[in-house]
């Protein structure tokens, strides 16, 4: 029934533009398939139906995008690339480099992009001076995100140092209830190492450490501090964590099973997603420590012959950056519009304090890129140091032998 | 039809197979020994730099566990595949009665895909939800088996999994071979009054010599490519400690943007497969020339 | 077991008293039975899963039976699961897989018994390199050649296609089913062909009325290895397809990783059996063929 009416819709769409003009044609190659991201894709979908578009769907679940990455390579050797692909951080640039990336810069400089997002997010968008990618929203990362039930049971403020997280978790722990949800997947083991690092750390170190990758921050004793709280966190996590999907960890936390969960704001995606409210139901913090690491998702847009792709290219990248398109899709996927001038309104409390986090720590220089989300590094470079923050975590080895492997790893990787 | 198109028929009809093979297979190993010379990243680049990526994996502790968990993986794959499908095999042709059934339900597994069986598998092995939990439920409640989230016990999950999954072929491999060891000889040895046990153990099984290297080469094969397996079971965790060269090279190439280093990682696997296959062919094409 | 025969009879030792020999045929029965029972066991899990609801899941043990059989589970994956946002479970991909399967089947089975008649039978000089080259070509780990393919296909322009598909099964089916049908001509005696040549007739006279009529166990046997590698293939479903020539493999594998909160595990395992479905029938069925074709030759290596 739906997609009677989408057509219905996308018929007038075509009648009211005019023959002259191709109809939009998208193909897009995602890696969006959790409940809260596949609800959120759908309502882009819509929208570009409604403007008379027609939408290929090209979903590659799984392993964080790798399935994603693997047919995107080998459909842009093959001379066949999508319309749009969900890429991101510094290998949108890496994509350039490759010269497949198509230029939107008419439709940016058209919509005044330029002017509506923060800098440092901008600037992940351009490749020499053109546009070459949209954003869709802003995660931030650094969220601890608890039962509240639970919390109020046991008598335990959400945490502002991680010595009263760890004060918490041991109280927890001896009350028989799992402290710490957490899926035993690699990038999950980064994406909590990261927040330490810049919870122990603080925003300087983290910028020197996991960005510039200076030798000195990463074979300091912060490093070795933060390894041992990650040590402390393992076993605040019960033993089935491994190969566990991040939403069903999140699903620990909303059924009471577990306490906190560390991990960035889709999982509010999924709390929304199963009806529960934030403050009531669940209580959403900043991890302990300053600061704000962001997680930009982003389509970038392949060169492709035919007026109807380039049409629909154009079309997708004004959709994607207009206002309305960020606010439904971010209340969805639990994120920020990255363009600053939407409303709030409509908006729960986290992400209200995400948004003025995100201009306070804009200010000061501490809106930082997440290494673990592909935001700060290249891929060799990021997955080098997740080998051993994933190594170290699923192992006894000690904190100082992880610092020698981290720097070891880092230097072998350049 | 000319003389000449006859004569030369059987070339022609191999020729689109051989140039197929050239292209497909060496070329393409010829591309990849390229690229692992280069530099490359995302995608592939062809300006030769160095032996760069050979030093880096040479260095890199996650391509040493890999190493070592392919030669822990495939040893215990391959031998116990190998016994456990002879001795199925050997218990089936005691003229059982239901033969037909029980041959399907060793076989089936080949017909599954691991990244359909490993979900399962993944439930079961599972030590919060699966056969640990079922146990305990039933009131054993020292009972362990958290091997799938235990890094130094994961691969062997994986055995669990790969010897399920494969040895049923094996057996059927050995089951053909015993149904066609001459009779004659059986017979012979059986009126000499020679016990049941040794009449395998002295004529049926050393007469089926070639089947074990068929099975060999066709377990290592396995063993070699195993890939699906660790994605659907472990995804290679916890931590790296289930990574295979496969996931290995396949990270690296689609994961981590890091292609010179995967075509690197690709030849040594090319390596372990020449010295595995050269001899098998050499013996096999030795023999036939004769 | 009408299909294998039995004209050997390794008997039981004579000297052994018919209490022992039952008791050593119970232990044999019983050691068949437990080996049963773990082949068995994950297909077990798979299928009970799949008739459960989500709560009799969440409540029950593993290897429980379900309490309340349901087939909304079957129905869900078929139909109306989600792989991203396209909702219509693996109905369309099953098709896809279809399409790609049986043409790739068909056409490597063709090319392999020609190429195995050729180097069995009419073994020109550079015949045995061509086949230890062929052989070695099984061995390749197809991550390997994922990027050259993928060019490759580009220049062909079938990129993202059916036929592309087809292209690259075929091409990596070739190896083992030459390697089958060499292996099985091997031990027919040459005086056959000779005989034939003598009688005035062509290669393809000789393949055609001699060779084939005496290759079926050979091409059950073929037919089957490539079946379950084509239907069950994963990567190279994944990267050479596009919107639209998705094989089931890769559908199975969004809606396992398209969850919400709740895992539906009972979902899940349907869609896995749903896709597995083909490849476990020809099992089945053929399954007696395929032990009598491997019987027929093709181990004698």
């Amino acid at each position: 029934m739906k997609t009677y009416v989408l057509s219905a819709a996308s018929a007038i769409a075509i009648a009211a533009t005019g023959a002259a003009y191709a109809a939009p044609e998208a193909e897009v190659l995602h890696y969006w398939t959790s409940g809260g991201e596949a609800k959120s894709v759908a309502v882009l979908q819509e929208e570009f139906a409604a403007n008379g578009g027609t939408w290929t769907d090209m979903p590659v679940a799984g392993g964080g995008g790798d399935a994603a990455g693997t047919a995107l390579r080998a459909r842009v050797l093959s001379g066949n690339a999508p319309t749009a692909a969900q890429i991101k951080g510094p290998s949108i640039q890496e994509w350039y480099q490759e010269g497949v990336l198509a230029d939107i810069s008419d439709v940016a400089e058209a919509n005044d992009w330029a002017n509506l997002l923060p800098a440092s997010i901008a600037s992940h968008m351009q490749c020499e001076g053109t546009w070459c990618a949209v954003p869709v929203n802003v995660h931030r990362v650094d969220w601890i995100w608890a039962n509240t039930e639970i919390l109020s049971a046991n008598g335990i403020e959400m945490p502002t140092t991680w010595d009263e997280f760890n004060a918490a978790a041991e109280k927890l722990q001896a009350a028989g209830i799992i402290p710490l949800a957490h899926g035993g997947q690699a990038w999950q083991d980064a994406t909590v190492f990261e927040t330490v690092v810049l919870g122990l750390g603080g925003p300087e170190f983290y910028q020197s450490a996991l960005v510039d990758l200076d030798p000195a921050a990463l074979t300091s004793d912060t490093m070795v501090a933060v390894f041992d709280q990650m040590r402390t966190l393992r076993g605040y996590v019960d033993d089935n964590f491994s190969g566990r999907d991040w939403n069903l960890a999140t699903a620990m936390v909303m059924n009471g099973e577990a306490a906190f969960q560390i991990m960035g704001d889709w999982a509010k995606g999924e709390f929304l997603a199963a009806g529960k409210k934030p403050g009531v139901d669940f209580t959403c913090a900043s991890t302990p420590g300053d600061g704000f690491l962001y997680n930009v998702d982003s389509f970038a847009m392949f060169e492709v012959d035919g007026d109807d792709k380039k049409a629909g290219q154009a079309l997708l990248a004004e959709l994607v950056m207009g206002p309305k398109f960020q606010e439904v899709f971010n209340m969805n996927k639990g994120s920020i519009p990255a363009r600053t001038d939407v409303s709030l309104d409509g908006f729960d409390s986290c992400a209200q304090t995400s948004a003025a986090d995100m201009t306070s720590t804009s200010e000061n220089g501490s809106l930082l890129p997440s290494y673990a989300h592909g935001m700060a590094l290249f891929g060799a470079q990021a997955g080098a140091i997740t080998d051993v923050v994933t190594a170290h975590f699923n192992s006894d080895m000690s904190s100082e032998d992880a610092v020698k492997m981290l720097s070891d790893a880092v230097a072998n990787s350049m | 039809m000319s003389k000449w198109l006859q004569d030369n028929m059987p070339k022609i009809v191999l020729a689109p197979s051989f140039v197929a093979v050239m292209v497909f297979v060496y070329g393409f190993i010829g591309w990849t020994a390229w690229v692992s010379l280069t530099r490359s990243r995302l995608m592939p680049r062809y300006e030769l730099d160095s032996f760069i990526q050979y030093e880096r994996l040479a260095t890199s502790p996650r391509f040493e566990t890999a190493m070592v968990n392919l030669f822990i993986f495939g040893t215990l794959f391959i031998v116990i595949a190998m016994v456990l499908g002879l001795l199925l095999a050997i218990l089936l042709d005691q003229k059982i009665r239901t033969e037909g059934a029980l041959r399907t339900i060793y076989l089936y597994p080949m017909a599954l895909s691991m990244i359909v069986t490993g979900t399962a598998w993944k439930w079961i092995l599972n030590p919060g939800l699966g056969l640990e939990a079922m146990v305990q439920g039933w009131g054993f409640e020292s009972f362990e088996f958290d091997w799938l989230v235990d890094p130094d016990m994961a691969i062997y999950t994986i055995v669990i999994a790969a010897i399920w999954q494969s040895s049923g072929f094996v057996m059927a491999l050995f089951l053909a071979g015993l149904r066609s060891v001459d009779e004659e000889i059986i017979k012979a040895a059986q009126v000499d009054g020679i016990p049941h046990w040794r009449v395998y153990t002295a004529i049926i099984i050393p007469s089926m010599a070639p089947i074990f290297l068929s099975a060999f080469i066709v377990l290592a094969h396995l063993a070699i490519k195993s890939f699906d397996l660790v994605i659907a079971l472990t995804g290679g965790g916890p931590g790296y400690a289930t990574d295979l060269p496969a996931t290995y090279m396949y990270a690296m190439a689609f994961s981590r943007g890091d292609i010179g280093q995967a075509a690197s990682s690709a030849m040594v696997m090319m390596l372990v497969v020449f010295a595995i296959v050269v001899p098998y062919l050499y013996s096999e094409l030795r023999v036939k020339d004769d | 077991m009408t299909d294998i025969s039995h004209t050997r009879s390794p008997s039981m030792a004579r000297n052994q008293s018919p209490t022992v020999k039952l008791v050593l045929r119970v232990v044999l029965y019983i050691l068949l039975g437990l080996f049963a029972l773990f082949y068995l066991m994950p297909l077990f899990v798979m299928i009970t899963t799949s008739l459960k609801s989500l709560d009799e899941i969440r409540t029950g043990d593993l290897i429980s039976l379900p309490r309340e059989v349901t087939l909304d589970a079957w129905k869900t994956a078929w139909a109306t699961a989600c792989t991203g946002i396209q909702c219509e479970g693996v109905r369309p991909f099953f098709w896809n897989s279809v399409l790609i399967a049986i043409p790739a089947v068909m056409i490597s089975t063709l090319v392999g018994a020609l190429n195995g008649y050729v180097v069995a039978q009419w073994r020109f000089k550079g015949a045995n390199i061509f086949f230890a080259l062929m052989l070695f070509g099984c061995f390749i780990p197809f991550q390997v050649v994922l990027l050259p393919m993928a060019r490759v296909l580009g220049i062909m322009g079938i990129a993202g296609t059916i036929p592309g598909l087809i292209f690259v099964h075929v091409i990596y089916g070739l190896g083992f089913t030459t390697l089958f049908f060499r292996n099985y001509y091997v031990s027919i005696p040459d005086e056959l062909t000779k005989a034939a040549k003598v009688d005035g007739a062509g290669f393809f006279r000789i393949f055609w009325s001699i060779f084939l009529p005496l290759s079926l166990p050979i091409i059950v046997v073929t037919v089957i290895w490539q079946f379950t590698q084509i239907w069950n293939d994963f990567l190279f479903g994944v990267s050479f397809s596009q919107a639209g020539t998705q094989p089931v493999t890769v559908a199975l594998n969004n809606i396992v990783n398209s969850t919400t909160g709740v895992k539906e595990y009972n979902v899940d395992m349907a869609a896995a059996i749903i896709a597995a479905l083909p490849t476990l029938l020809v099992y089945v069925v053929a399954g007696k063929y395929f032990i009598r074709g491997l019987t027929a030759g093709s181990v004698k290596g």
